[in-house]
């Protein structure tokens, strides 16, 4: 089918542009935006690899058309430091090595993020109970859930 | 994926012409639909959003009954509190579905929709005893959940009809939602089970037992509910109840567990989450 118009406000950064109905969002956001933070895991859902956040609420990218995504806000990975500065979920997973091969890192990131700003009151057992969408090969979740409740502590105190 | 034509109609008459011609696809969430696409297990040639259509999203309360809309997320039905307070096992049920991420996404039109009968919304919505609205560019209608499933995948929606709306009539009972599986997250249901109880006095008036992913649809437990319906709530009446609902329900075996296991856990999870449901009736 021909392309579609769609207008995307990605990290507050307008585009318009042409995409194939059939291309997801992920594949808009590497492909034609050219953001490649956002990974692409299993592509079926299940990893979280892909998580960004559209209009406030986290979301698996390989399970959207781009084209459902016109007129929305989307943020991804690169869209969370700002004036230099890194997001607090991000300086918390470098400052406890909270990765190891780091392609999960932006979709733990993402979906952190997000329950953060919905409550950052959680447990430690219910963040890692509200994580289960994301799946890490290498770290066995120990320092990812420790940069998460730390992470959740300074945006709590400082909030 | 395959390619296709997509519409965005705005209203549910140009959603339903639209999806009554030949290989045309509703996208809802399309947490299930993109999925197939990728693996080429569906390839529409017309896909349909209902996202532009108004009116198809959120929970309402009237004076009979909570009303959710089909668009609405599955995660706004796990969070609504109307429907933790009133239809517990539909939003325990919700809460079940994939990550949060997926829950996003997906809505409860689609989960229903999709017709799977392990959906994790079903068993909820049998024992509200739902009505679910469609409509088409004919009119307008309303089936009982338990009378929408044919078979795996199939409902008694024709072509161009569109699930609109759920309405869960009140007063609710106290209900319960268990999924065996076997991952606490991102898991099917082996088996997933919703029970419902009105107490009067001590005794049963109105039980309801919804069984998932142990039929080729979802199905209520009839013959336990009759069981039960007029006594008081004995240890050995919620063993017969267990006991008639393994032998009402006709289990398969597949990959993730045996039709045997399947039909041994409705009989023990019949009873639990019967006392889970009492326990709430009478607190």
């Amino acid at each position: 089918m021909a392309k579609l118009p769609v207008n995307l406000t990605v990290n507050g950064d307008e585009h318009d542009l042409l995409i194939e109905p059939r291309k997801t969002l992920l594949a808009v956001l590497r492909d034609t935006v050219g953001l490649t933070g956002t990974k692409e895991g299993c592509s079926t859902g299940d990893c979280g690899a892909c998580t960004v956040i559209v209009d406030g609420k986290a979301v698996t990218s390989c399970m959207v058309l781009g084209v459902t995504a016109s007129g929305k806000e989307i943020t991804t990975i690169e869209g969370l430091a700002s004036d230099g500065e890194l997001h607090p979920v991000q300086q918390a997973f470098i400052n406890t090595g909270g990765y190891q091969c780091g392609f999960c890192t932006p979709g733990f990131i993402m979906a952190s993020k997000a329950l953060i700003d919905e409550n950052p009151d959680r447990t430690e057992e219910e963040f890692r109970h509200a994580l289960g969408g994301n799946i890490c090969r290498c770290t066995g979740y120990t320092k990812i859930l420790e940069a998460v409740l730390k992470a959740a502590e300074e945006i709590r105190t400082t909030a | 994926m395959k390619s296709f034509e997509f519409y965005e109609p705005t209203t549910l008459a140009e959603a339903s012409r639209l999806f009554a011609e030949e290989h045309a696809q509703l996208l809802a969430g399309g947490t299930d639909i993109i999925i197939g696409m990728k693996a080429l297990t569906e390839t529409p040639e017309t896909v349909i959003s209902l996202q532009k259509i108004p009116g198809l999203t959120g929970i309402t309360t009237d004076s009979d009954s909570i009303n959710i809309g089909a668009m609405t997320k599955v995660r706004e039905v796990e969070l609504s509190a109307d429907i933790q307070q009133h239809h517990t096992a539909l939003a325990e049920g919700a809460a079940e579905i994939g990550s949060i991420q997926i829950r996003n996404l997906a809505t409860i039109g689609g989960n229903i929709a999709h017709a799977s009968p392990a959906a994790d919304t079903v068993a909820g919505l049998l024992v509200a005893d739902a009505q679910v609205d469609i409509a088409s560019a004919d009119g307008e209608r309303s089936v009982p959940i338990d009378k929408l499933f044919t078979g795996p995948g199939q409902t008694v929606l024709t072509p161009g009809e569109i699930i609109t709306r759920f309405r869960l009539p009140s007063p609710a009972s106290c209900s319960h939602y268990i999924k065996h599986k076997l991952r606490e997250v991102m898991d099917l249901a082996f088996i997933g089970r919703a029970a419902a109880v009105i107490l009067d006095n001590g005794t049963i008036t109105d039980a309801r037992i919804g069984l998932a992913a142990v039929a080729p649809t979802p199905i209520r437990a009839v013959e336990a509910e009759d069981l039960l319906n007029g006594n008081a709530p004995t240890a050995e009446l919620l063993e017969q109840a267990g006991e008639a609902a393994a032998a009402g329900c006709s289990p398969i075996s597949d990959l993730r567990c045996s039709a045997e296991h399947r039909r041994e856990m409705v009989d023990v999870l019949t009873r639990r989450t019967l006392q889970y449901a009492l326990e709430r009736a009478s607190a």
